[in-house]
Parts: structure tokens; sequence; C-alpha cells
């Protein structure tokens, strides 16, 4: 079996598994893997700029919020249809990601790592700044009768889960395209020896650059649908956390692997989930995930899996 | 108030911020210099210094001088120890390597940020100065009569505030001349340079890390202590310090400590008086963009030499 | 015809002058061979000439076409390749992708050809037998030549190796020379290289460089027998 169907095969069976799941689940916990799908592809576009390319990014909260406010601004202010407004989203993720990658990828290492993060909090701080619109921390609800799109009330659970379903599915079968692309291995060849890559003459600057874009765009599509599914749209998503839980869910997951993100996801968001029962201070968890990872298991859970079984893409 | 006394008031303001950030700014800085790493939750070894001295200071009863004595001296210890302990059970385990310290530190910051929350509570706490007396201060005038001084209403600031600055003054010189003239300083400056030298030269490396992380963090609790009266102990309150160290450090070239004084005088006091015609949202926006546009085009900070 | 020459290049490090004012040419087909004592300006000087390290003035024209603005990946495209003098493979990678990376640059053909090119590729470098290692595994020799072999997939019209025999046994030495040999039918080579025998037995023509600039310039035979060379390399040992 050649690698390319074995992909197919692994990742088709991941999404018959998760259309399986919203049947046999309960309603909580299904609503909850609607959430966990789409934070996973956010989780996923950043996996292609950390995983695949090597670029540590502090700042992806900043791609996530402009989706969300590109969609959820054009629905409040502008009537946009779903639609429209999630084209709109999209495209604001593509200029700030270009924008950003332009200016971040004349850094590397741990200048890199610092100009996002400073970017992404100018952010967070502009939202705050234009309250007049955004309603900042508080936010805003997109109104169920914005929310249907082909005639599916998004805001019911069965349209939800599925919509989010599909949106996942999208971005996996991509991912998985893309790494065994000419592209995605030349990523690959970046992470590993950026010297040596420009030294076969492939312009890493360029391939950077197209890596923070997609990146970006696909972190944006999460925020976008984020609003849309969820009908709400607030700063917390732009601020600093929301940068870090992406890097959290790819490194728990692993880093580089196609369904790394959504395994870590799926163990974060429970963690959190299940330590916010007990105390208002449920980012320690994320705190000593973080610090546990980086001591004792940097290739995260999907690294292991690699490690004794071989074969993952 | 005319606008000229305002700005007076104001560039004081300035001071007082320009001393405490020059503290903590200078703490994060000596880390970086001499073990070329970031430290993401230093704001949170600040915020862990006006904690403990609202905790010792309403565990001591008396005078309040008493008490603020006391935590002046005792917190900055307990939070270097704090720091030597994260430094020797994550920092020396990943063998400081920048991009995962980076990482691990980020937990550190939620790991003690959240605890904080969890004992000390979501409230702001006050600190009671030591000292306290109001002062009029003077300004000048052009009236009829010609030069005169007056005492506009409202034109004022306290003793305690202006201790904050001769104070971080004090423990400024102190540092500069533990650096310079001892040899604990000595060897500092001595890994600072070349790390495996300093090995070879039979310098116990990984001791002078723990001190130098210690000594960083116990820089920003002092901050701390010194600010905490003028306003009040907040688990959260470790983000501004944070950010605006950030900045210094970075302007006043990475791992200088003029340059980070300098930087730390220039921004505390600008921050004073930019506040003054920006809201301080927007300020906070010009803030962050001048860190990152530095680190784009001027990566070794604005007073930095370019280093080949 | 020149594939590759300098006029007046230098480099100066605040005051060192690691590479200075140096009129270099070399004529399509030739191998040659650049020496001199260590600090001499060799790596500085290939560096210039692939674009790695900036130069401080003069000018590098590759191909008839003026690059000194070119950056390192735009000439590696027009049809250089470089090896690295201190060993630089992508360590996590296999073998065979190592190679493959440098392949589908060069070719743009699909998956197949780029396999074909690499198969031969490793064929000649005597890897073929380890196509699904991980480089970093390999020995030191075999980094080496997994290096050479990255710099042939690229089918490189000028083909610079900086002293790609440093630390490599007798007999894979000689491997080495037999293909240094076979490439030179179609390949223009420029190597700095150490090993004397390793250079006589090689090179049409030989550059010599000393405290950065060019001692002398000859056939082995002439560079052998010149006393210049000769105390610049016993000056230096």
């Amino acid at each position: 079996m050649s690698q390319a169907t074995r992909s197919v095969l692994l990742h088709s069976f991941v999404i018959a598994l998760l259309v399986v799941m919203f049947f046999v689940l309960p309603e909580y916990h299904s609503g909850n893997l609607a959430r966990i799908l789409v934070l996973a592809v956010f989780a996923m576009g950043y996996n292609v700029l950390f995983g695949y390319t090597g670029l540590l990014s502090l700042g992806h909260a900043l791609f996530f919020a402009s989706g969300m406010y590109g969609l959820g601004l054009s629905i409040q202010f502008m009537q946009a249809s779903p639609m429209l407004a999630m084209i709109i989203g999209l495209i604001t993720a593509v200029v700030v990601s270009c924008v950003i990658g332009f200016l971040a990828l004349r850094t590397t290492g741990v200048a890199f790592m610092i100009v996002t993060l400073m970017f992404a909090q100018a952010g967070f701080l502009t939202v705050l700044f234009f309250g007049k619109y955004t309603r900042g921390d508080e936010g805003f609800v997109i109104q169920r009768a914005q929310r249907s799109m082909f005639g599916f009330d998004l805001s019911q659970p069965f349209p939800r889960y599925f919509a989010a379903l599909v949106l996942f599915s999208i971005c996996l079968f991509l991912i998985a395209w893309l790494v065994h692309s000419r592209f995605g291995k030349t990523l690959v060849a970046i992470r590993e020896n950026e010297q040596r890559a420009r030294m076969l003459g492939y312009d890493v600057q360029r391939h950077k650059l197209v890596a923070v874009i997609i990146s970006g765009t696909m972190s944006g599509a999460a925020g976008a649908a984020y609003a849309l599914l969820f009908g709400y749209a607030g700063a917390s998503f732009a601020a600093v956390q929301y940068s870090i839980l992406p890097l959290l869910y790819v490194l728990l997951g692993g880093a580089g692997t196609t369904i790394g993100p959504l395994i870590g996801t799926v163990f974060m968001f429970y963690l959190i989930d299940i330590s916010s029962e007990y105390t208002e201070a449920y980012m320690l968890i994320a705190g000593l995930v973080l610090i546990l990872l980086t001591l004792f298991a940097p290739h995260g859970i999907a690294g292991l899996v690699r490690k004794k079984l071989v074969w993952l893409p | 108030m005319d606008f000229g006394p305002y700005l007076f008031v104001a560039s004081l303001e300035g001071a007082i911020t320009a001393a405490v950030l020059a503290l903590t700014a200078v703490g994060l800085s000596i880390v970086f210099g001499i073990m070329r790493v970031v430290n993401v939750a230093h704001g949170e070894f600040f915020m862990l210094g006006a904690v403990i001295a609202w905790w010792i200071t309403s565990l001591i009863a008396g005078h309040p001088a008493l008490g603020f004595t006391v935590a002046l001296v005792a917190a900055p210890i307990i939070v270097g120890v704090i720091a030597v302990v994260c430094n020797r059970l994550v920092l020396h385990k990943i063998d400081y390597e920048p991009e995962r310290t980076i990482v691990a530190t980020i937990g550190l910051l939620y790991v003690i940020q959240q605890t904080t929350l969890m004992t000390f509570g979501p409230e702001a706490r006050p600190v009671e100065a030591p000292f306290n007396q109001r002062i009029a201060l003077p300004w000048f005038e052009f009236g009829e009569s010609g030069f005169a001084l007056t005492w506009p209403w409202g034109l004022s600031t306290t003793t305690y505030k202006l201790a904050v600055i001769v104070a971080a003054i004090v423990i400024l010189l102190i540092l500069w001349l533990v650096m310079t003239r001892t040899k604990i300083g000595l060897i500092m400056r001595a890994t600072q340079l070349d790390q495996e030298m300093a090995q070879a030269h039979g310098i116990a490396v990984g001791r002078v890390y723990a001190l130098v992380f210690g000594l960083g963090a116990a820089l920003a609790a002092l901050g701390a202590v010194l600010v905490v009266p003028i306003q009040q102990a907040h688990y959260l309150m470790g983000g501004d310090p944070l950010l605006l160290s950030f900045i210094v450090v970075i302007i006043g070239g990475l791992g200088s400590v003029l340059g980070t004084v300098v930087a730390a005088i220039l921004i505390g006091m600008s921050d004073g008086i930019i506040s003054v015609f920006f809201t301080p949202t927007l300020a906070k926006i010009l803030a962050t963009l001048l860190v990152a546009f530095v680190l784009i085009f001027k990566p070794d900070g604005l007073f930095g030499k370019r280093r080949e | 015809m020149s594939i590759i020459s300098t006029r007046g290049l230098s480099k100066h490090y605040s005051g060192l002058r690691a590479v200075n004012d140096v009129d270099f040419d070399l004529p399509e087909g030739q191998v040659r061979a650049l020496i001199g004592p260590n600090g001499a300006g060799k790596t500085t000087f290939v560096g210039m000439l692939s674009g790695r390290i900036k130069s401080t003035s003069g000018s590098v024209s590759f191909l008839d076409t003026d690059v000194t603005e070119l950056p390192a990946h735009k000439r590696m495209s027009m049809g250089m390749a470089y090896t690295f003098q201190i060993t630089s493979v992508f360590a996590n990678l296999s073998v065979h992708e190592n190679v493959a990376l440098a392949a589908r640059r060069a070719i743009k053909g699909p998956a197949p050809v780029v396999n074909d090119k690499v198969m031969a590729v490793l064929e000649q470098v005597y890897l073929a037998d380890r196509t699904g290692q991980i480089a970093g595994d390999l020995s030191y020799g075999h980094q080496r030549l997994l290096e050479i072999g990255m710099g042939l997939a690229q089918s490189p019209k000028l083909f610079i190796l900086d002293e790609p025999t440093q630390g490599l046994s007798a007999a894979e030495v000689d491997g080495f020379i037999q293909l240094v040999k076979v490439l030179s039918e179609n390949t223009t080579i420029l190597l700095i290289e150490h090993n004397m025998d390793v250079v006589m037995q090689t090179a049409h023509y030989i550059t010599v460089l000393n405290f950065g600039e060019t001692l002398a310039e000859g056939t082995p035979e002439e560079i052998k027998s010149n006393a210049e060379v000769q105390t610049a390399y016993l000056g230096s040992t």
C-alpha cells in the first residue's frame, strides 16, 4: 500500500469515526465535539507553520480573530449573508497574514516569537479600542436568524456539528495533500535545515511567507466558523490565551503530524473543561501541561505513537 | 489646572513608572544578557512580589512602616527563591534552549498566576505606605509682577512617591557596583561574554544561572514592593510590567543593562506624558507596535550597536 | 569561455581583509582546485561565489550574467551547486528524501522522474543500498557522500565542493577521486581541498589563495614547483 493510499484511508477513517460520534455521544459531548472540531482546524492551521515549517508563532489569536471579526462585523453592520460574511472573514485573514508574514519573517527564532506576540497583542488592543463596534471584552451575539446557510439553521446541534465536520474534513485533506506535495516537503526541509534548503536553490523566504498565509487563513477560517456556529464574537478570542492554546494543542497532540492537532485539542479541551468545574483557575492546567510537555514529551502524543508504530503522516 | 503644571505632575508620575520599570526591566535584561533566554514569566515574579508584600504586611501588626520594611527585604528574597526553584525544575532541565524556554516560561506564567488566583483570590488588595505626607509643589508664573512662584491647587505629590524614585536609584547603583566591583559580578560578566570559556575557567555556570535567574526575579519583586502602596496587589497585575519590560529591554538593546536603564527612563517618562494625550489603550497599541518594529528593523535596539 | 568569474572581489570584516581584490576566471569544463593555508579566505571566497556571504566590493558573474546582487537561492537555480565544509544534510530525513529535495528543485517533472534521478545519483555515490536510512544515522563518510549526491542531483553546471574529503578514510578518498573524474566529463568543478593527493590527481588547474589574495595560478606541475607557494605552506605549518 503506498503512503498516499494509507494516508487517505487513515483520514477517511478518522472522519467516519467523527460522523459516528455524533450519533453515539450524548448531546453535551457532541456539542463539545463541534467546538473541538473548529478549534482543531485552528490547531491544524497553527501546525502548518509550527509543525511543518518550524516557525513558532505566539500570535495566532490575531488570525483567529481576523476571521471571527471579519465575519461577525460584516453580519452585524452590513447585514451580510453568512456565506458572504464567511468569505469576508477569510479575506480578512488572508490580508492580515500577508502583512504579518511580510513583516515578521524578517526575523527568526526568538525575535519571531516576540514580534508575532506583539502584533497579536496590538490586534487585541485594537479590538478593545474600537469597542463601540466590537463591544470589547463583552463581545456581541450573532442572532440565530442570521446564522442559517443553505437552509440549515446552524444554531441547531445537528447542522452545527456537520458544518464543523465539513470544515474540519476539508482542512484535514488539504493538509494531508499538502504534506505529500512538493511544497510541503520543502517546508519540512526548511524546518530541518534552513541553510541547506536555501543552498539547494529554494526560495526560503517565499516558502515561509506562503506557509504563514496558509496557516493564518486556516486559523481565520476557524475563527469565522466559531463565530458563525456558536453565534458569538468577543475580544477574549483575540487575547494571548488564544495564541497559546493552539500551540498547546499542537504540542500535546504532536507537531508535524496530520491528526496530532485533533488529538491535542480533544485532550486539552476536556482537561480544561473538567478542571473548570472545580476551580476558576483552570488555566493552571494549561500551564502545567505546557511545562510537562516541554520537559518530557516535546513530540506530543502522535510523536510517541509514531515512534512506536513507525508510520504516521 | 493649567497645562504646564498638569504636565509637571504627569512627568513626576512618569518618573515613578520609570523607576519601578527600570528595576523590573533590568531584572529581565540581566537574565537575557547572561542566560540568553527570554523569561515570559517575569511579570508574574513582579506580581508575586506585590502579593507577598501584602501578605507580610497583613501578618505584622503595628506601624505600617514595620510590616513594609520586612516586606521590602523578605518579598524579593522569597520570590528569588521561588525563581531559583523554577530554574532548577524547569529551565535547567531543558538546557536553556531558547524556544523551549519561552514555551516553558509561558507555562510558568499560568501556573504562578493561577495559583495566586486560587490562594490570594481575585480581589485587588491595598498595602499601606510606610509614610505618606502630601507635599505641595511650586509652579512658576510670569504675572504682572514678573516671575513668581505659586502653589496651584492639586499640584502635589507624596513623600512616599519621591522615596520610590530615590530607592530605585540607590538599588540600581548598588547593582551596578556589584556587577562591576565584586567577584560575583565579574563571574557573571565572564559568563555573559563566553559561557564555554567561563566553564573552562572553573566557573560553575549552572550556579551562576540559578543566581542570575533568582536575582532577575528578585529585582522585579523589589520593584513591585515599592509600587504596591501606590497600586494595590492583584493576581493579573503582571501583564503590564511584562509588556513594558519587554519594550524597554528590546529598545535598550537586548542584554545591555545601561541601555535598559536609559530606555526605562525614556519609556517610563513618556508613558506618563503620552497618557496625557492618548487613551491608555491607544498608547499600548503604539507601544506594542513599537516593539515589533524595533525588532524587525533595528534588532539591536535603538541605542544598540550593530554586531557583526 | 568562463562559467564563473570575479573582478576585484573583496570581503572585509571590520578591518580584517578576509578576501581582497580577487580576479578569478574558471573556464567551462575545468576541474579547478582552490588551495591555501588555513585562514587564507577560501571558504569566504566560495561563499561569495555562491551567494551565502555578501561581498564588500567587486563583482561576480555566472554564465555571463552579473549575479553580484542575486541571493544564493537564485544562483543555485541558475545551475550552481554547493556542498558545505561542515556536513549539512537533513539529519532527520531519509537518504532518499535528502537527495529528492535536491532533485525536485532542479527537475520540475513528476514523482517517478524525480525518483529515477535520485536512484541514479545514489548509485553514483555508493549509497543505493541505504535509501531508507535516516541521514543522521549514516557514518560520517557516508554523510559526506550524501552531501555530494545532493549536489549531483541538481545536475549543476558548476559544482562547488568545500573540503569534500575532510575526514574520509583512504578508501573513501579513492572513491571520491574516481567520482570527480566521472563528473568532470559534464560538469565544471571548483574544489577547495587540503589533501594534495586529491588535488594532484583531479585538478586541471590550481588557484592558490594566501591572506585573501591570489598568490599563484597554474597547472599542478607549475604549482608544485612554485617557490612562493611552498614558503606560504611551510610558513603556515
